[in-house]
């Protein structure tokens, strides 16, 4: 066999290699969905949906951890659209390129790649402890909300800068004002990018477990939530507890909570996915 | 009008500065809880006792025995992430077709959206079992099969973050390659992976970071036994599950176990801050700039 040979007798091995790692990692997804809906189905429907926890598996359901999941993320959106939107705003249309600047990315790169439960370790001390608002909606929803800043900021850049600079050009030649320029033409136009990021932001944060369990998310919570200062659990958690009991009706509980998670996850996602494509056909 | 536009500009400042006083917090909050700790508990024994059992009436605290358990989960799962997310991105961007990679990359995404609790409950339910079938001495609770799912978690951002790093190489360089008569291999692995290494090496430890920082699944999976070992096969415990240990309970605040968490957060703060810093200076550093 001479030098030729081996060299595409390995190329061929390394592609049939690839191939199969590939379809590996996209079997697995599949074995897992597989594993979890086959566990689950059964128990989806509308007692499950509706129904409160409960001490016996084959009654729990997951109404208070849906509705906590729900209010935790409205108030989240409420603080971190703002927040989010406009430092993003804030670094593309005003900041100066100097050094304070150049910290400003940094710290917020460095800030993307904390692990959330650190997060969760600073709801704890400030949030839960300094300003007294104790295991409650408005700490976890802040904790989060803090989570997913770097996300938000970072598509809201990213959006703003697809803007063409002649649009910005054309409304100051019209003598409008670098506000009314962002409000009248930045954001409008670049507003299906930023609306991207903030769904996907927001399915990240309907996941996230961890941070919520530091900041004091309940492992049983017989009501939903009615007002800011209320305790809560949310989907995750309710996942989680269930897990952690040794009967096997809990196992097919989470799975069914799992089917829900997922459903919610992938829904907004392909919403994201949606806008995306949307708003790449807009700008060009 | 001038003064309306003052205040926006002031307004859009404040919000910027959120990010850093984030930081301030963090930082802040860790080393307050940390310094009462270390009031009480030597420094030495936290870095050399290989015994942690704050919650006995014995009480040690050597970090070791929950570092060993964070490093142990870690490298299983970037031993099974790197070969397989660096193959897949060498086959997507080198071997794969057009309508294949475009098939097969919303898949791979999705496998990234998958929120951890899922994946550590297909760890404890569905992987372990299968695993005791091969290897029946392998305990409920174990460092592999966490391991191997949080591997198979962090395959999705090695593939994807080294493929954009190929896909900036130029083309040239490529065609180059296939000029001198080169198999698709060893243009792959003699010209495109040395030529995007930079992007390689800050997908690996970004990935390694984000598996050090992983919770759930080891919590849910690898058990809450802080043991000093390299075995697989039985109950570890990591950094971040004993947070989620004692965060279940309830411990009162200004107690030792309390403080526990912060001196354990702040160990877990500082590996992944470095590891955040080392592939920043990588990037400024090495990464190639090409016209």
């Amino acid at each position: 066999m001479n030098n030729h040979q081996k060299n595409r007798i390995i190329d061929l091995t390394f592609k049939v290699y690839g191939f199969l790692f590939t379809a590996i990692s996209v079997l697995i997804l599949f074995i897992l969905l597989y594993a979890i809906i086959k566990a689950g189905y059964s128990r989806i429907n509308w007692d499950f949906l509706t129904g409160l926890p409960s001490r016996k598996p084959e009654n729990a359901g997951i109404y208070t951890a849906i509705m906590g999941t729900f209010y935790i993320m409205v108030v989240t959106l409420i603080i971190s659209i703002p927040v989010g939107v406009g430092a993003g705003i804030y670094l593309e249309e005003y900041a100066k390129k100097n050094g304070l600047t150049n910290f400003l990315e940094i710290n917020i790169s460095n800030l993307a790649g904390v692990p959330s439960i650190i997060y969760g370790l600073l709801g704890l001390g400030v949030f839960v402890r300094f300003f007294g608002f104790g295991g409650s909606i408005l700490s976890g929803a802040l904790t989060l909300s803090l989570l997913i800043l770097p996300v938000i900021i970072v598509a809201t850049r990213e959006a703003i800068k697809a803007v063409p600079s002649s649009l910005r050009d054309a409304s100051f030649a019209m003598g409008a004002s670098k506000w009314q320029t962002i409000q009248y033409v930045v954001l409008p136009t670049s507003f299906g990018g930023i609306l991207t990021g903030i769904i996907l932001a927001l399915s990240r944060a309907i996941g996230e477990t961890a941070p919520l369990i530091v900041v004091g998310a309940m492992a049983y919570v017989p009501f939903a939530p009615k007002s800011l200062f209320d305790t809560f659990s949310v989907l995750p958690m309710q996942i989680f507890t269930w897990t952690t009991r040794p009967q096997t009706g809990f196992a097919v509980a989470a799975s069914g909570a799992i089917i829900i998670l997922l459903l919610i996850t992938f829904i907004m996602n392909g919403i994201a996915v949606y806008f995306r494509n949307k708003w790449q056909k807009q700008l060009q | 009008m001038k003064l309306k536009e003052k205040l926006i500009e002031l307004l859009l400042q404040l919000f910027t500065s959120v990010t850093i006083f984030t930081t301030i917090g963090i930082i802040v909050v860790l080393l307050f809880e940390s310094i009462s700790f270390f009031s009480n508990v030597s420094i030495i024994e936290f870095f050399t006792s290989t015994k942690w059992t704050p919650l006995f009436s014995e009480k040690h605290f050597g970090i070791l025995a929950l570092a060993s358990g964070t490093i142990l989960t870690s490298l299983i799962a970037i031993g099974i992430a790197l070969p397989v997310g660096l193959t897949i991105a060498i086959y997507l961007n080198m071997y794969a077709s057009k309508s294949f990679r475009k098939l097969i990359k919303p898949f791979l995404e999705i496998l990234a959206a998958i929120p951890t609790v899922v994946y550590g409950f297909f760890a404890l339910a569905f992987v372990t079992p299968v695993l005791q079938e091969i290897y029946p001495n392998l305990e409920t609770f174990n460092s592999l099969s966490a391991g191997i799912v949080m591997g198979i978690m962090i395959i999705p951002f090695i593939s994807s973050l080294s493929e954009d790093a190929l896909y900036a190489v130029p083309k040239s360089l490529k065609e180059a390659a296939f000029g001198m008569g080169s198999t698709r291999f060893q243009t792959a692995f003699k010209v495109m992976v040395p030529a995007a290494s930079s992007g390689i090496v800050i997908s690996v430890i970004l990935a390694i970071s984000r598996a050090i920082g992983e919770t759930m699944i080891v919590a849910i999976a690898a058990g809450q036994q802080p043991q000093f070992t390299l075995n697989p096969t039985i109950p570890v415990q990591t950094i971040t599950s004993y947070i989620v240990q004692v965060s279940m309970g309830d411990a009162p605040q200004g107690s030792l176990e309390y403080q526990t968490i912060f001196a354990a957060g702040l160990t877990l703060f500082v590996f992944t801050f470095l590891l955040n810093s080392f592939s920043f200076y990588v990037k400024k550093k090495y990464q190639e700039k090409y016209e």
